[in-house]
């Protein structure tokens, strides 16, 4: 039985396609994050999911029973939004048991989850304040807990650490963290920063157009990106993207770009289909924390490039380097010391590469 | 060196201070001009209303009365007790109030339900609906006077209260909606997301969630249409007469209709009185009026 399961799911707002037929499944207690730049769809599937929204084609599944059609209240969630969405005129109680009062739970029981809840999130010295009175972190906190008190099957977040600085943010999404492994409760996550994603999903479902580019362990899809666009969009900086040619001769595989003698040998990379790669345009794909100053392992390949440019941001720095009139970004501890305008000597590590098609621009 | 660039800065600085102390000077100079223009009329008015007829005559617009002599306000109110052609406002009055209580509470409540629609549960088309309600405030009134006797007359409520009211009514949602859906789009629509999630329906979003923070714009809108509606002239004289008439009107017969000698004292207390209830709706939710018109504009 899959939570929550998602299939040949369209969505238009008038002529604009928003979401193009989304597949999409989640086991009980997984973390699911949807991850996007804005105006990928994201947030329409969350509301489709919360039933916020209406469906032009496909359905929505929550433990095997078609919900495209069931009210938002009866549908088994709850959701905690980037405002926080904080009743103004009801204090921190009220709004944490609006819910359960609208569902005629009896007061008992009310009283009993209350007290559970605001233990549990630490709220519970703020039932009688008005939201206006809380802080961001508490607001969230109480936004949460009012999702809480629901026992719901699968929680929705939109954004929720958006609205937060940056130092709150890291808290809180700790805080997510810790809550997820306590209760086990199936997740769908939106948002669209990339940390976040990383470090609180099981798996990350990646979007761009209304197209889910890839769905993944957040490993695989650092490691193993399907596409340029999700090479692109996970890491920062993001993946260096070389373009060039593949070329065969006597079973071995290199790559070279246009008009240049600089040949890297593709040795063990794990093809999909190892057929028809001599000649073929690709792009040849090295994170920047994968270019080394000294040998990382057997396989590294050695080349001497010329330093442009410096960026220096405390810990690390990020260097900018001329490979055949292509950037090429490398990361380094900032305690190296790197002469601009001078050449000096990197090592690629090759077992960490990714090479895309680059006409369909998809993983080969 | 350094010296001479020190005192050049001092010179600059008393420079500026002089020019500051000047302006700041002029700016109250300018005020106080312009806040004499504005109370010169409420002042004529006020000491008018407590001379004499004798005085009146005798003294200047401007001079002060020689006592507190509220005779002239007893006549404007209540009358002077004899029979036919006795003009006073008490009766009117309370024709007004009866107008403009009902009138002011459904324009309110229907202008906030159409914008609570019209920003939290769109529909396909709902920006025409709004686009042709917000053509209700630029329509000249003197254009529908006439369909709308016709009207009034079908609905057999012509030359009564019931029939101001529902003229007022109408001609306010206009004006009420505009004002509520703008501030009803700076409310964010995740609140409403939330109160689905949580069961609650059409209604029960709107009197639990919005309406408890929609005190700014509703005392707004309280104000407007109580100015609008109790200051109206043109619908009052055209859709009533006689007994039926709201204050304005009777204010304009009793001015108008006096035989022998013109008594500007009753006028000036008559004038006052009808227009003492819009006052106080001002100085009871002035402070309101401000911040709830800006309201929309600044993001909370």
């Amino acid at each position: 039985m899959k939570t929550l399961k998602i299939e040949e799911l369209s969505k238009n707002f008038g002529s604009t396609e928003v979401l193009k037929k989304i597949n999409l499944e989640i086991d009980e207690g997984n973390f699911l994050v949807l991850l996007g730049p804005s105006g990928c769809g994201k947030s329409t599937l969350l509301n489709i999911i919360a039933g916020l929204e209406t469906i032009n084609e496909g359905n929505v599944h929550i433990d095997d029973y078609n919900v495209s059609k069931v009210e938002p209240k009866d549908r088994n969630i709850a959701m905690v939004f980037q405002s926080y969405a904080l009743y103004p005129s009801m204090n921190v109680r009220e709004n944490m048991i609006f819910g359960l009062k609208q569902a005629k739970v009896s007061k008992e029981k009310i009283e009993e989850q209350l007290e559970k809840v605001s233990k549990f999130l630490q709220v519970d010295a703020l039932l009688e304040r008005k939201p206006s009175q809380l802080s961001g972190g508490q607001r969230q906190r109480v936004a949460i807990g009012r999702a809480l008190v629901r026992e719901p099957r699968i929680f929705l977040f939109d954004e929720p650490l958006s609205n937060l600085d940056a130092k709150l943010r890291v808290e809180m999404r700790r805080e997510i963290k810790k809550l997820h492994q306590q209760l086990k409760t199936t997740v769908v996550y939106v948002t669209h920063d990339q940390t976040e994603a990383m470090s609180l999903g099981t798996n990350i479902a990646i979007m761009n157009h209304g197209v889910i580019q890839q769905n993944d362990t957040p490993e695989n899809i650092y490691n193993k990106p399907s596409n340029t666009f999700v090479a692109d969009f996970i890491g920062s900086p993001s993946m260096n993207l070389l373009k060039g040619n593949l070329k065969e001769s006597s079973n071995k595989i290199s790559f070279v770009t246009h008009g240049s003698n600089i040949e890297i040998p593709i040795n063990g990379y794990d093809f999909k289909e190892k057929s028809n790669l001599d000649n073929k345009e690709v792009f040849f794909g090295i994170r920047p924390e994968h270019i080394f100053f000294k040998k990382s392992n057997e396989e590294d390949f050695e080349i001497n490039l010329r330093a442009d440019l410096s960026e220096y941001i405390g810990h690390e720095q990020i260097m900018t380097f001329n490979f055949e009139n292509q950037e090429v970004l490398a990361k380094f501890p900032s305690t190296v010391k790197i002469d601009l305008s001078k050449n000096t000597k990197l090592f690629f590590d090759l077992t960490q590469i990714s090479l895309f098609d680059a006409k369909t621009e998809e993983r080969i | 060196m350094q010296d001479k660039i020190h005192s050049s800065y001092k010179q600059l600085e008393q420079k500026s201070k002089y020019t500051n102390m000047f302006l700041r000077w002029f700016l109250y100079f300018v005020l106080v001009v312009f806040a004499l223009y504005f109370i010169f009329p409420l002042y004529v008015m006020v000491v008018t209303s407590l001379k004499t007829m004798e005085e009146i005559r005798q003294g200047t617009l401007l001079t002060w009365p020689s006592g507190l002599n509220f005779d002239s306000w007893l006549v404007a109110w209540g009358g002077r007790g004899y029979g036919a052609g006795d003009t006073f406002l008490k009766p009117y009055f309370w024709n007004s109030i009866k107008m403009v209580v009902p009138a002011v509470f459904f324009s309110t409540f229907i202008g906030a339900m159409a914008g609570y629609v019209l920003t939290k549960w769109r529909f396909k088309g709902d920006k025409w609906v709004f686009l042709f309600l917000l053509f209700g405030c630029f329509i000249p009134y003197q254009a529908i006077l006439l369909p709308m006797a016709r009207t009034l007359g079908v609905l057999g409520i012509s030359n009564s209260v019931i029939g101001l009211v529902l003229v007022h009514t109408v001609y306010g949602i206009p004006f009420t909606t505009l004002f509520f859906r703008n501030f009803y789009v700076s409310i964010p629509s995740e609140l409403v997301k939330a109160a689905r999630i949580d069961g609650a329906g059409f209604f029960k979003i709107f009197f639990k969630i919005l309406l408890p923070v929609s005190t700014p714009i509703i005392v707004v809108t309280i104000i407007w249409q109580f100015t609008q509606i109790w200051n109206d002239f043109l619908f009052g004289s055209t859709f009533s007469f006689g007994e039926a008439a709201p204050i304005q009107v009777a204010l304009n017969n009793m001015v108008l209709s006096s035989t022998s000698v013109k008594e500007y004292n009753v006028d000036m207390a008559s004038a006052i009185i009808a227009g003492i209830p819009t006052l106080i709706v001002y100085v009871l939710a002035g402070k309101y009026f401000i911040r709830g018109l800006t309201s929309g504009a600044v993001k909370g």
